[in-house]
């Protein structure tokens, strides 16, 4: 059990990098990857978030949501299916949730509520929250596997957008051509790191 | 007036592309343009959803208060996702199970939120409309130019039929499968961006 929880972190990690083999919350990863010290934290705050909501979200579908999922409340309910409410009510949970963590956080811990602050509200739509969130339900995870999942999803994502912070912070060393100044090199430099992140491919622990 | 409406259907297609110059709705750009009928659904989804989202926000922009209006905006767009989810289940359902949950990321799709939030809630709902497709109409053309060149190159095939036969049919052309890798589709877009800022200069950005 805990070997499978292993591999799946390591393949929610590197094998299938949220941002680099998905592409996913890749408007604020192209948009906040200016300076490393922002990157950290917009990265923080995502893997907290993903954390968080995953679990949530997978308990919510499993015990509410699911074809048959409120049997538990009454047997006459069994038949009740409420998948298509699926999109609304994650949505729904993840903005919730962030508003939630960013009070929490205000409350007791006020210094990482400063370093966070700004990128907190951001989250609520990044798509790799809702992405994963989706993800777990097609590929039927259980509840460790979902907080796993999340967590290293969250992780991998973080790493990748550091990463790339700290090559455009070289950038600005580098002559590029006008054309391709700020937005162009960034997808450039993006998939030559997705190719690097290719070579993790078939990695099973 | 009809100039004022073909500038805002217009303005989003090259001169304020929501892709190439606002830098919104990246993320399935990418992952659905491996083949030309994937991006097409995936385009008109798309258009459908801003357009209808920009109308009934535009229709009770006067209602919302502030403080809430992002969860009243996130709301109805996912609405509308889950309607056209349904409907696309229900018509073209193989196309609905390769963009899996692509589909249901258009509700995070920062062009429906931003159009939204930085159009539809200052402007009437005829304008919003309008806006709403040309924004949509923007967003295709890029998903349908990349996934033409990825298609076209990394499988030698456009919408399914086959135009340069592969090596392993028996033809000539060795398809470059860095096309349909992830990678690929990065590197198409970075040139994409780099024609559309040398034909206009004025959007490179400074240095």
């Amino acid at each position: 059990m805990l070997e499978h929880l292993l591999s799946l972190m390591v393949k929610a990690t590197f094998v299938e990098n949220m941002a680099l083999a998905f592409f996913l919350g890749m408007c604020s990863f192209l948009a906040v990857s200016k300076k490393v010290d922002t990157a950290i934290g917009l990265g923080a705050a995502v893997i907290f978030v993903l954390g968080i909501t995953c679990p949530i979200n997978y308990l919510m579908y499993a015990y509410l949501l699911q074809e048959g999922a409120m049997a538990w409340i009454h047997p006459a309910m069994a038949e009740v299916d409420l998948s298509f409410l699926t999109f609304l009510s994650f949505i729904g949970s993840i903005a919730a949730m962030t508003q939630i963590v960013e009070m929490a956080l205000d409350r007791y811990a006020p210094n990482l509520y400063n370093a966070l602050g700004v990128f907190l509200p951001l989250i609520a739509v990044n798509c790799a929250i809702l992405g994963a969130a989706l993800f777990l339900v097609e590929r039927s995870y259980g509840l460790a596997e979902s907080t796993v999942f999340g967590l290293g999803s969250g992780v991998g994502w973080a790493m990748a957008i550091v990463a790339l912070a700290a090559i455009r912070e070289r950038m600005k060393y580098s002559n590029v051509p006008a054309g391709l100044r700020g937005l162009g090199i960034t997808f450039v430099l993006t998939g030559l790191m997705a190719i690097g992140f290719m070579a993790f491919a078939g990695i099973q622990l | 007036m009809v100039k004022r409406d073909s500038k805002i259907l217009l303005d989003p297609i090259f001169e304020n592309n929501p892709i190439g110059v606002q830098v919104l709705g990246i993320c399935s750009a990418l992952a659905v343009t491996t083949k030309l009928e994937t991006a097409l659904v995936m385009s008109v989804a798309l258009t459908a959803v801003t357009a209808f989202s920009n109308v009934s926000v535009s229709l009770i922009r006067n209602q919302i208060p502030p403080s809430i209006r992002i969860i009243v905006q996130l709301t109805i767009i996912a609405s509308l996702v889950i309607v056209t989810d349904q409907i696309l289940r229900a018509f073209v359902f193989d196309v609905a199970k390769q963009l899996s949950v692509f589909v249901g990321l258009i509700i995070t799709n920062c062009i429906v939120m931003g159009r939204a939030e930085g159009f539809a809630m200052q402007n009437p709902p005829k304008e919003s409309f309008i806006d709403g497709l040309g924004n949509g109409a923007g967003y295709s053309v890029v998903l349908l130019g990349v996934a033409a060149v990825r298609e076209l190159f990394g499988s030698g095939s456009l919408f399914g039929f086959t135009l340069l036969t592969p090596v392993t049919q028996g033809g000539w052309y060795t398809p470059n499968g860095l096309m349909l890798l992830a990678p690929g589709a990065f590197f198409i877009i970075a040139m994409g961006i780099w024609a559309l800022r040398t034909w206009k200069p004025h959007l490179v950005e400074a240095e």
